[in-house]
């Protein structure tokens, strides 16, 4: 159906809300009773988590079987079976929500498929194995508002993502999509959406933290024949998902956002530049941009306000570098994503040498509620300097790993220990990570800071996309230094020196520390070049990548030292420094870890203690691991 | 026309995909993206052709090519197995993984068997984190692995 005018968008919204209503009412009620079809319930609907982390657990199956199921039994027309974009518990995939009473079921099979239909849907009775049990209390919860992964949360980009259809126009209009688009380009000039999105205070949040009003200001007073915008979708920090989990579960705010930003800057054309690794994001936006032509909102003359808008995708290969602005145009140009010198800056020449402004996922979807809502509900969020909210993709050693939101401003204790539910196997917290290779760690002490882009800055890490790594007491600091030095070096375009040499030299330089040749000099070394890299290098991957390295030598120095002083990693991850060792009171000699050991390096009789001869072991860790005595032991 | 020993079809098909992008160079990335899937893989001679296609140099297709991780110019083996070095998947284990991986198959990252059945890679960040550590083989995802899980997982494939 083409939407002409205002009217006929609202039409559309009144359609669909009335199937969204039973979701936003379950989602506000307070707590559900359970009913079934049996108990009165007329219409129920099942939510599957359609992300790529539930999808890898087979959630597709789930909806199969479900729908089969509810075949089978001839109410097929009584419920609806959605699937949609992540619920953000990734740790507890998959997740289906049974609406009207907001059951939120966690790590569900194809299998417990049919007990959900004959028991919930049908009898009105919650499969008790399938809630979600507290940890702290032991008891289950059925409501996700009343779990503390949600309880701090507040979703503004992520507001429809596990909640709409991400491949339903009609859902995404019912949530007052597209009103921002049909709103600015009939009511409002450019210079006031841009107005307004200087108020609100939003900052890039695809690292930089620049205002994003500020910088489709410069964009619209370039003078050119023709502009870009480019929404900058290669999410390559390892180890983060925010923009792909947005993409997957609402696509349609990304294109919205798009055209209105090209209305404000005057650009006729969007490009996405995405990574070629997601295929399910590409399918959904791919699906976003058709619907939306057939609905008339991208295309000639949307709405009858004579602004044409179009996006065509554009696929990234695999080069993290092609997040810095100017290697992502050179990218998308068909070249080597080489980054140059800024300025010029692509507001003034970018693609194909044409004022381009360039954006993040995560900033795009926050566009379209900034306008609906207004700017002063945004700037009201947040902390002084830093407006609104902030995905973060919360993983490594947390019990709760996922994909959250949270008011900036919040602390980083809030974020690990209420929401991340505290540290996996009640381990000892030691290190968080944010900024992914470009931020650095921080350490308890800085649990208590208030999580935004300056603080994060100022303590020598970084908000950079959205990453954030736990890590727990048997993480090797160096190694950690060492692992993102390495991604560096490989993503290194080569361009510049400082990056392209001094990082090579880091590298060796951490190597040399964790296979236990380094010196106390080595760790002087470490200091000035990664100093040296910090203040030479071109373009922001370079001049960000000794970050980790600094960062952890400043928090962690002892750690360094003893490596370099004492050849000891306490956390016992360098292998070079490790010795494995039989306990002969604990050993039966049963055999097993000679059985398994790749290298010979174990000998021993049945029924003796064995050892484990030093100049063969490879250090793989096979024995301890397949020991049934604990008898085997590292040191 | 430089001598291309590209079995014809394919030779046909690499054509009618620069055809398809107007043979424009600024298409390239695009270009081998789609050249990529005939094969699995980018080898010189289809590098050759398109260069010859765009009229640009092959030392310009050659440099996109070896720049960019996701091409690649040796054949995978049949079940691809790519480990993810996401930082999640690191911190839980993934390179004591790799390390199994590359014991066990006797490759190193970046090879394929003799055989032509398996090929080693890594990767950055599959997404499914509350998963990690995480291996792709082919298109499935295997979470929540250890190092003794891998003999397991390559025995049932084979």
């Amino acid at each position: 159906m083409k939407v002409t005018t205002i009217g006929d968008l609202d039409t559309v919204r009144k359609q669909a809300a009335r199937k969204l209503f039973l979701r936003e009412q379950s989602n506000s009620s307070v707590d559900g009773q359970c009913s079934g079809l049996e108990s009165g319930a007329e219409k129920m609907q099942v939510l599957i988590c359609g992300g790529t982390g539930c999808k890898a657990s087979s959630s597709h199956l789930i909806a199969e079987r479900i729908t089969e199921s509810l075949k089978e039994k001839g109410i097929a027309d009584k419920v609806d079976v959605v699937t949609t974009g992540c619920f953000g518990f990734c740790e507890k995939g998959p997740v289906v929500k049974i609406i009207p009473d907001n059951t939120f079921y966690t790590q569900v099979t194809p299998d417990d498929a049919e007990e959900i239909v004959s028991e919930h849907i049908i009898g009105g009775r919650r499969v008790a194995r399938l809630l979600y049990v507290d940890p702290k209390t032991g008891q289950s919860v059925s409501d996700s508002k009343h779990m503390d992964f949600y309880r701090k949360q507040m979703r503004v980009a992520l507001r429809n993502c596990g909640f709409i259809d991400p491949e339903n126009i009609e859902e995404y209009i019912a949530r007052d999509g597209y009103f921002a688009l049909a709103t600015s380009i009939l009511k409002h000039s450019p210079e006031e959406v841009i107005e307004e999105v200087k108020r609100s205070g939003l900052r890039g949040r695809g690292g930089g933290g620049f205002p994003t009003g500020v910088k489709w200001g410069f964009a619209r007073k370039s003078v050119s024949d023709m502009k870009y915008v480019v929404c900058n979708a290669d999410e390559g920090d390892p180890g983060a998902f925010m923009d792909r989990s947005i993409m997957e579960g609402d696509p349609h705010s990304i294109v919205e956002a798009m055209a209105i930003c090209g209305y404000s800057i005057g650009a006729p054309k969007g490009l996405v530049y995405i990574r070629a690794e997601y295929p399910l994001a590409i399918h959904r936006l791919k699906t976003a941009i058709a619907q939306a032509r057939e609905y008339g909102l991208l295309g000639g003359n949307i709405l009858g306000s004579g602004f044409s808008f179009d996006i065509e995708i554009r696929y990234g290969a695999g080069a993290f570098v092609c997040g810095e602005e100017t290697a992502l145009i050179h990218s998308m140009e068909g070249k080597r994503g080489e980054p140059t010198m800024k300025p010029p800056f692509p507001a003034e020449s970018g693609y194909l040498g044409k004022p381009t402004n360039v954006n993040n996922v995560e900033t795009f979807a926050n566009i379209p509620v900034i306008l609906t809502r207004g700017a002063d509900w945004f700037a009201s969020i947040g902390t002084e300097k830093s407006k609104g909210t902030k995905v973060f993709a919360l993983a490594g050693k947390i019990n709760n790993v996922g994909l959250i939101e949270v008011p900036m401003g919040t602390t980083l204790r809030e974020v690990i220990y209420e929401i991340g539910g505290g540290i996996k196997g009640g381990k000892k917290f030691k290190a968080v990570q944010t900024g992914g290779p470009s931020g650095g760690c921080l350490t308890e002490k800085h649990l208590d800071i208030p999580i935004d882009f300056d603080n994060l800055l100022a303590e020598g890490s970084m908000m950079g996309s959205g990453g954030m790594i736990v890590m727990d007491e048997d993480d090797c600091m160096v190694s950690v230094a060492r692992f993102y030095l390495d991604f560096t070096v490989e993503e290194s375009c080569g361009k510049c020196t400082p990056c392209r040499i001094g990082n090579k030299r880091l590298l060796e330089t951490l190597n040399k520390i964790t296979e236990g040749r380094g010196t106390l000099e080595d760790l002087k070394t470490l200091s000035t070049l990664g100093k040296v890299i910090k203040d030479t290098a071109l373009c922001g991957l370079g001049q960000t990548s000794p970050n980790p390295v600094l960062s952890t030598l400043n928090h962690f120095y002892d750690e360094y030292l003893e490596h370099v002083r004492d050849h000891r990693c306490r956390a016992k991850q360098c292998k070079a420094l490790l010795t494995y060792f039989i306990d002969p009171s604990l050993c039966i000699g049963c055999h097993l870890c000679a059985k398994n050991c790749p290298a010979d390096a174990i000998i021993g009789d049945v029924r003796k203690p064995h050892i484990i001869n030093p100049a063969k072991c490879i250090k793989c860790g096979m024995c301890m691991a397949r020991c049934k005595f604990k008898a085997i032991s590292v040191k | 026309m430089p001598d291309i020993k590209l079995p014809c079809d394919v030779a046909e098909k690499v054509n009618a995909i620069c055809e398809s992008h107007g043979d424009n160079p600024g298409e390239l990335i695009n270009i081998l993206h789609e050249a990529q899937h005939l094969m699995g893989y980018l080898p010189e001679e289809m590098q050759r052709m398109i260069a010859h296609r765009l009229n640009i140099p092959v030392s310009k297709v050659y440099g996109v090519v070896t720049f960019y991780a996701f091409f690649t110019m040796t054949a995978k083996g049949k079940y691809p197995i790519s480990v993810c070095m996401g930082t999640a998947c690191y911190v839980r284990g993934s390179e004591k993984l790799l390390e199994e991986f590359k014991r066990v198959l006797g490759i190193d990252v970046g090879e394929t068997t003799p055989d032509g059945k398996f090929s080693l890679d890594c990767l950055r960040c599959v997404g499914a984190c509350g998963l990690a550590p995480v291996v792709m083989i082919g298109e499935k995802v295997y979470g929540r692995l250890q190092p003794v899980d891998v003999r397991r997982i390559l025995d049932e494939l084979e």
